[in-house]
C-alpha cells in the first residue's frame, strides 16, 4: 500500500483551491491538483427553456485543452480530449437531482438561466476528471445568478427586471453535485489520483461519479484493458468511500474560503 | 482510509537572502545586457547586437580572460566525455542503440560498446547484431558513460565496465541537469538503505541496494523479485526529498541528498511534498551544509 511518492492507494495529492478568480463570470474557480492546473469559469445568461423540460434551466459544458498544458495539445490536437471530458460531464449532471434546475426557471416555456460553464485546462498533470469535477462544483458554488423580477404589461407582454443591487443575488444548492473520482488500475490493485506515470502504467481506468452522500450518478469505462467484475465491484466501493471524503473536503475549504469574506486575499495567477 | 487534504493558495514569500556563497553571481535573462565592452569574446549564450553583449539565455555570467559566456540554469543534457548518463532506449537500430538522455539529439550506444554478458572480450559478429533485442530492447533503461561527443553535439555512450548496463528495479526522477553536481563518482551506495545513481543528464535512479555484488551477471540480469517494504519506504522518501531539493533548487550530490533524508524522518513520507513541509526540509539541510563547509 505503497506508492512512488509516498501515498497509499486511496490517497489524494494536496489540492489547493480557489474561488472568485475570474472577475467578469458568475462564478468561478481554480483548482491545482500536484501538476494539474485547471480553471472553471460559469457564466448565467438568459435563454429559451428546452422544449421537452419547459419549467426548467440548464446547464452547457465547453472544455477547452489550452496548448500550454502539453505539447500534444498544439492545433487541434486538444479537440478529441475536450469534446470527450465534455461528455463525461453532460453524464455526469444528467441525473436530476444534481443541480436544482426549477430554480433557474424565470418564466415557463420563455424564459430560464443557461449556466455557461466553461472549462481550461492550463496543465495536465495526471487525473484529469477528478480535478475538473472539482473545480466545476467549486464555481458551481461560487456562482451568483442576480435576481430578476418578471412584471406584465397592460397588453400582456412580460419585462423582465433586474435587480439594481449587485449583492441581491442567488445561489446555488451544490449539495447533490456529484464529484468524479477516477480510480486507475495497475497490475492487480487500483489506485486513485494517478498521476502521469501511474496513468502511463495503468491500462484500465474506471470513472465513477459520486454525490456527497456516497450515491453513484454515473460510471465509465476508459483506457484499453479489460476489468474483472469482481474488481470492478471493490472500485466501485472504493470510489464512494473516497468520493465521500472528497467531499467533505471540498466542502469544508469553502466553508472556510467564504467565512474569510472580503477579508480573504486572493493570490490569482500572480502568486 | 482515504486522506483527502484540500488548502487555500498562499501567495509565494520571495525567499529571504541566504548566507553568501563567497561571490555574487551575475544573473541575467535573455535580453539583458552583460557589457557594453567591446573587448571581450562571445562565448556560449550570449550575441553581439549594436555593440553590446546580450545574453539569449537565462543563467549566470562566467569569465575566463577575455571569453564570456553565459551557463544557463535550465537547459537540456550537453555531453562532456566522461559523464555519468542514465538512459532509456528508444530506437533498436542496425548497429547501435538510440538512448533517450534529455539532450537535443539522441545519443547512441554502438554494439561494439556494449559489453556482452560474462565480460567477454570478442569481434561482434552478425549473430550478436541479430541478437541484439535480447540484451536491450525499447523502454530499458540503461547507465552508461559517455565515450564521445560528435560534432553535432550528439553522445556516443560506452557500458565498457561490469558497474554499466540495464538497470532493474527502481525509481526514476527527471531533473534538470544543471542541479547534478560533478563529482568523482555517480554511484552512491547511501547508508539509509538504498543506492542512487546520479546521472549528469538530469536522469537520477534510485534501486534497492543488492545484497551481494554479481559479477558474472556484467548488468544485464533485472531481478524481478518483489522489494521488500521497507526498501520501498526508503526509497519513496529519497525520492520524495529529490523532489524537494530540486524544487528549492538546491545542488544535488551525495551529501545534500543524505542530510534531506535525514531531516525528512519526523515527517510521514507523503507530508514531504507540502509545501511547508518542504521548506522546513530543505533550510535545515542548506543550514547543516553551511555548517559542513565552515
Amino acid at each position: 500500500d505503497l506508492r512512488v511518492d509516498g501515498r497509499g492507494c486511496e490517497d489524494y495529492r494536496c489540492a489547493e483551491v480557489e474561488t472568485d478568480v475570474v472577475s467578469n463570470t458568475s462564478g468561478s474557480a481554480r483548482v491545482k491538483l500536484g501538476h494539474t492546473d485547471i480553471l472553471v469559469g460559469v457564466k448565467a445568461e438568459m435563454g429559451t427553456p428546452k422544449l421537452e423540460k419547459p419549467d426548467e434551466g440548464y446547464l452547457e459544458f465547453f472544455v477547452d485543452c489550452s496548448a500550454n498544458a502539453t505539447p500534444e495539445f498544439e492545433g487541434r490536437g486538444g479537440e478529441e480530449l475536450g469534446t470527450e471530458i465534455a461528455n463525461t460531464l453532460y453524464r455526469v449532471f444528467s441525473s436530476e437531482n444534481s443541480v436544482d434546475l426549477k430554480s433557474l426557471c424565470i418564466n415557463p416555456r420563455e424564459h430560464c438561466w443557461v449556466l455557461y460553464v466553461d472549462v481550461l485546462l492550463l496543465e495536465c498533470g495526471g487525473n484529469l476528471f477528478d480535478a475538473i469535477s472539482i473545480a466545476v462544483k467549486a464555481a458551481l458554488f461560487n456562482t451568483r445568478i442576480p435576481k430578476v423580477r418578471v412584471l406584465e404589461d397592460e397588453e400582456g407582454s412580460k419585462e423582465i427586471e433586474l435587480s439594481d443591487d449587485p449583492y441581491d443575488c442567488i445561489r446555488l444548492n451544490v449539495d447533490d453535485v456529484p464529484c468524479i473520482v477516477t480510480l486507475s488500475k495497475i497490475g492487480y490493485r487500483h489506485v486513485v489520483d494517478a498521476t502521469l506515470q501511474e496513468e502511463a502504467c495503468s491500462l484500465a481506468s474506471l470513472l465513477i461519479s459520486v454525490t456527497g452522500k456516497g450515491a453513484l450518478t454515473s460510471m465509465k469505462k476508459v483506457g484499453k484493458g479489460s476489468l474483472d467484475p469482481e474488481s470492478i465491484f471493490e472500485m466501485m466501493e472504493t470510489g464512494k468511500r473516497v468520493g465521500k471524503s472528497l467531499h467533505v473536503a471540498l466542502q469544508k475549504i469553502l466553508d472556510e474560503e467564504e467565512s474569510l469574506g472580503t477579508s480573504r486575499q486572493k493570490v490569482g495567477f500572480l502568486g | 482510509m482515504a486522506a483527502v487534504t484540500m488548502r487555500l493558495p498562499v501567495a509565494r514569500r520571495a525567499a529571504g537572502p541566504s548566507a553568501p556563497r563567497g561571490g555574487e553571481k551575475h544573473l541575467v535573462a535573455p535580453g539583458d545586457t552583460i557589457t557594453t565592452d567591446t573587448g571581450y569574446m562571445r562565448g556560449h549564450g550570449t550575441y553581439v547586437e549594436e555593440e553590446k553583449l546580450i545574453a539569449s539565455v537565462a543563467g549566470a555570467v562566467e569569465r575566463v580572460n577575455k571569453l564570456v559566456c553565459v551557463k544557463a540554469l535550465k537547459t537540456r543534457y550537453n555531453g562532456e566525455v566522461g559523464d555519468i548518463v542514465v538512459g532509456r532506449i528508444t530506437e533498436v537500430q542496425q548497429k547501435r542503440w538510440k538512448v533517450e538522455t534529455n539532450s537535443r539529439l539522441d545519443s547512441v550506444l554502438l554494439l561494439s560498446s556494449m559489453n556482452l554478458p560474462g565480460g567477454e572480450l570478442r569481434r561482434r559478429s552478425a549473430e550478436d547484431e541479430l541478437a541484439m533485442r535480447d540484451y536491450l530492447q525499447e523502454g530499458d533503461l540503461i547507465s552508461a558513460e559517455v565515450q564521445s561527443v560528435f560534432s553535432d553535439g550528439a553522445v556516443s555512450l560506452h557500458t565498457r565496465s561490469l558497474k554499466y548496463g540495464k538497470l532493474g528495479q527502481g525509481v526514476l526522477v527527471q531533473v534538470s541537469p544543471s542541479l547534478v553536481k560533478r563529482q568523482k563518482t555517480h554511484f552512491h551506495d547511501l547508508p539509509c538503505g538504498a543506492s542512487v545513481i546520479l546521472g549528469n543528464n538530469g536522469f537520477i535512479w534510485i534501486y534497492p541496494t543488492p545484497e551481494q555484488k554479481d559479477e558474472e551477471a556484467g548488468g544485464f540480469t533485472t531481478n524481478l523479485e518483489p522489494v521488500p517494504l521497507s526498501d520501498r519506504e526508503v526509497i519513496s522518501r529519497l525520492r520524495n526529498c529529490i523532489v524537494a531539493l530540486v524544487t528549492q533548487k538546491l545542488m544535488l550530490f551525495d551529501t545534500s541528498i543524505l542530510y534531506c533524508y535525514e531531516a525528512s524522518l519526523p515527517h510521514q513520507i507523503k507530508d514531504i511534498l507540502k509545501p511547508e513541509v518542504m521548506e522546513e526540509i530543505v533550510l535545515e539541510t542548506r543550514q547543516r551544509l553551511l555548517d559542513l563547509e565552515g
